[in-house]
């Protein structure tokens, strides 16, 4: 069976290669995508971090220094959904543009016009949430979450959001409906479902998911965009409605969501993992179901946000009983992960540094989650430090470093060059401990009782705040260094051997060259 | 091993009281209610059980980490199966998780039954303070921060409750139950005093509600917890437990000075 062509270059007839300002905006080559998925991340990740590294300096010392209220609360919107939204999610969307062709062998992706668009439909969205900041009152002040009545209260900025929030999720929605008709009709022959590589399988799940709940969270701010200018009253209870709906319909898009960010995450531990172990990932075959499993039970353990709304009894413990179960294919998979290293033939250049981070401290967020899903114990926690804690570290001390791990595995066969090993090792180390430092001690925090979402602070909560803050700086450093590392990579890295990684088997490694060519997999590879 | 056990239980209980001293500020506030107390001892349960998985999981991977490598000359095995292992990593955590969900779901329902309470206090949350109704009573005032604008912004040095001060406290009598109902003006606001390991949504246009029974007398010192605008961080709640006797003083005293305000009282107000 022939494998599909790429149908996107008749403006460049006979050009094989299109160069200057015009490849990049009418590109439809999923590397080209995949590349400027993952600039604009890092872009985004950089202004995001400034976001935080506002707030930490504020948080440095009890007592407002640096900014009022309101503007710090509009930080920590802003600096949640660029990371969420800007950052983090198009990392991953870069990824699956740059490898899911390859290693399903496909030419590109199932719809590379439409793959055009779901990239650019992007820097006007960032650049929106941006320009929130600066319209009269602001940008929205309600945390990314944007609960209701608040958000109904907001000036202008809100309405730039809502905006934002839908291009951002009509972008998702197109990129998924390409990865899920790339994946199931372009694999090459002879690569079953059950042969393809995890990363595979993981972005397969993941686009289900943001086709389920995109919508909805698209609906949950077009009511607030009517309660706010056209008269609805959908959470206000004066004209009959709830502020609770919010929440509900919020949290049935925001659950599924965070597993929407961790699922590529671990795919991408998963090559990584196998591939420095010089062995088979273990338990292949549960680890599609365990992934299965998870993305399942997201969608029905949402109100673990809102223990605190005043749901019934019943409610919670059910709420209680079907979130504490999340850990048992979450457990699974750390076991299979540890499986696969065990007796392994372990070497630790930077991806697999990256990933056994992940490893260990995923694994503590997932258990800081565990904590959090027991009721009572979440009436003390919630809205408390303990869960800003436990979300960075899955969503960074997991996601991030999972993403740092990809990179660093993948960047030999994109650009045909090594990184220095020696840089690459330092940022893992760097990041690891500010990460630590930043993040751990805001567990204390969360226990002794501090609450989220505040500029200033009681005393007893100064010497974390400060610590956490000192980390924050370091941690944000030392993602310069990163950039520093791609640069030069990019620039003026050592040529990469064909086969940089031994352990790596898919079929980016072992059929195509490396770099991979601009157009790859014109013709189908046969798949034993 | 019956002798292990009673050892194991017996420095367990003896840690309890040293990790309820929250001088390093590690752990949860120390309880002053028996609700607060079992979520405290049910948050140990639960994390001690999660320290052990996590360092038995951990210990595994770190030998792999040192002992398994290439550079040791250690050779990769080559299995990637084994249902039996699979099956009993997926049965035993289940059984772990109903360890912790049954103490769990005793606490849920006894923080859930508000009845038969002998003092109801109706907290609705404004921007930016509480106000209070003793419903039986007819007390009624508002509590807002105490702590001068002066102290935030550095000019003065910061007081012992920095941000945790009220001018009007909630007082209530120890050893009686003491039931909050919720409700709000504006937005969404949270009521939140640790020590009583009692924290409710305040939601607009609806009544919820909670309780706590204080055993000793005191000050408990809470925040506001759900962002409500600029000043969420400036609303903090403080409940003075007081004897029955001094309580009742209280009260005979607040019934003499109380004004009713026609303010932004919550829409419950109107029954």
């Amino acid at each position: 069976m022939e494998a599909a062509h790429a149908h996107g270059h008749t403006q460049e007839h006979g050009h094989d290669h299109p160069t200057g300002l015009m490849r990049w905006v009418a590109t439809t080559n999923h590397k080209d995508i995949g590349t400027m998925y993952l600039w604009f991340s890092f872009a985004m990740f950089m202004v995001g971090g400034v976001m935080a590294l506002i707030i930490r300096t504020e948080l440095f010392q009890p007592g407002l220094q640096v900014v009022n209220p309101d503007f710090f609360n509009q930080m920590t919107t802003l600096h949640g959904l660029i990371m969420v939204f800007g950052a983090i999610m198009p990392a991953f969307v870069g990824f699956a543009n740059w490898q899911i062709p390859m290693m399903i062998g496909a030419a590109d992706m199932a719809f590379p016009r439409m793959n055009n668009m779901s990239f650019w439909l992007l820097p006007p969205a960032g650049l929106l949430l941006v320009i929130s900041l600066f319209v009269p009152g602001g940008g929205a002040a309600a945390g990314w979450t944007l609960y209701a009545p608040l958000t109904i209260q907001l000036g202008m900025g809100m309405d730039l959001t809502i905006f934002a929030v839908h291009i951002l999720g009509l972008s998702s929605i197109m990129g998924s409906i390409n990865i899920i008709t790339t994946i199931l009709n372009m694999r090459a022959p002879g690569m079953t479902l059950f042969k393809m590589p995890m990363f595979v399988w993981t972005w397969l799940i993941t686009a289900y998911l943001l086709i389920a709940v995109m919508p909805v969270l698209a609906g949950a701010v077009t009511m607030i965009l009517t309660d706010r200018h056209f008269g609805t009253a959908f959470f206000n209870a004066a004209g009959g409605g709830d502020p609770v709906l919010y929440q509900h319909i919020f949290w049935f898009f925001g659950h599924p969501e965070v597993y929407i960010i961790a699922i590529p995450a671990f795919g991408v531990v998963s090559q990584v993992i196998p591939a420095f172990s010089r062995k088979p990932l273990f338990g292949y075959v549960s680890m599609v179901y365990a992934t299965a499993s998870i993305a399942v039970l997201s969608f029905m353990v949402w109100a673990h946000h809102m223990y605190t709304v005043g749901m019934p009894t019943a409610a919670q413990l059910y709420y209680m009983y079907a979130t504490m179960l999340i850990a048992v294919p979450t457990g699974v998979k750390v076991f299979n992960w540890v499986a696969t290293m065990w007796k392994g033939s372990l070497s630790f250049e930077t991806p697999m540094l990256f990933a056994c981070g992940f490893l260990f401290l995923f694994t503590l967020g997932g258990f800081s989650g565990l904590v959090l899903s027991i009721t009572p114990v979440d009436i003390q926690l919630h809205d408390t430090y303990y869960v800003v804690a436990h979300f960075h570290y899955v969503m960074v001390a997991g996601a991030l470093f999972s993403a740092f791990a990809g990179i660093y595995f993948w960047l030999p066969k994109w650009t045909g060059k090594m990184y220095n090993e020696t840089l690459g090792k330092l940022h893992f180390w760097l990041t690891m401990i500010f990460f630590n430092v930043t993040f751990f001690v805001q567990h204390f925090l969360g226990l002794a009782g501090m609450p989220r979402r505040i500029p200033d602070y009681a005393l007893q909560f100064a010497d974390f705040n400060k610590i956490s803050s000192i980390g924050a700086f370091g941690f944000g450093l030392t993602q310069l260094l990163f950039l520093y590392i791609v640069v030069q990579t990019i620039r003026s890295g050592e040529k990469a051997p064909e086969k940089p990684w031994e352990g790596a088997d898919t079929l980016e490694w072992t059929h195509l060259p490396t770099p991979a060519p601009y157009h790859s997999f014109e013709t189908a590879p046969v798949v034993k | 091993m019956k002798a292990l056990g009673k050892i194991a239980a017996a420095s367990a209980l003896a840690l309890y009281p040293a990790l309820a001293l929250s001088d390093y500020k590690l752990n949860l506030q120390a309880p002053q209610t028996p609700i607060a107390e079992r979520i405290f001892d049910l948050h140990t349960l639960i994390l001690v059980i999660c320290v052990v998985i996590f360092v038995g999981v951990f210990a595994v991977m770190f030998y792999s980490v040192f002992r398994h490598r290439k550079s040791l000359g250690y050779k990769a095995a080559h299995f990637h199966e084994n249902t039996t292992v699979e099956v009993l990593w997926t049965v035993l955590p289940f059984f772990i998780l109903i360890g912790m969900a049954y103490p769990a779901t005793k606490v849920v329902i006894d923080m859930k039954d508000t009845s038969a309470a002998d003092v109801t206090i109706k907290a609705t949350g404004l921007q930016w303070a509480w106000s209070y109704d003793y419903l039986n009573e007819g007390i009624s005032f508002t509590s807002a921060l105490s702590t001068p604008q002066a102290q935030i912004m550095g000019l003065e040095p910061k007081g012992p409750n920095y941000l945790l001060e009220v001018d009007n406290p909630v007082v209530v009598p120890v050893g009686k139950k003491i039931r909050i109902l919720t409700t709000a003006a504006d937005v969404i606001h949270a009521w939140w005093v640790p020590a009583l390991g009692a924290k409710q949504d305040a939601i607009p246009g609806f009544i919820r509600d909670t309780w706590f029974r204080v055993e000793k007398p005191g000050i408990y010192r809470g925040q506001c917890a759900e962002l409500c605008g600029k000043d969420h961080g400036f609303m903090p709640i403080v409940v003075d437990a007081r004897s029955p006797e001094d309580y009742a003083k209280w009260v005979q005293e607040q019934k003499a000075k109380t004004a009713k305000k026609a303010d932004q009282a919550a829409p419950g107000n109107r029954g």
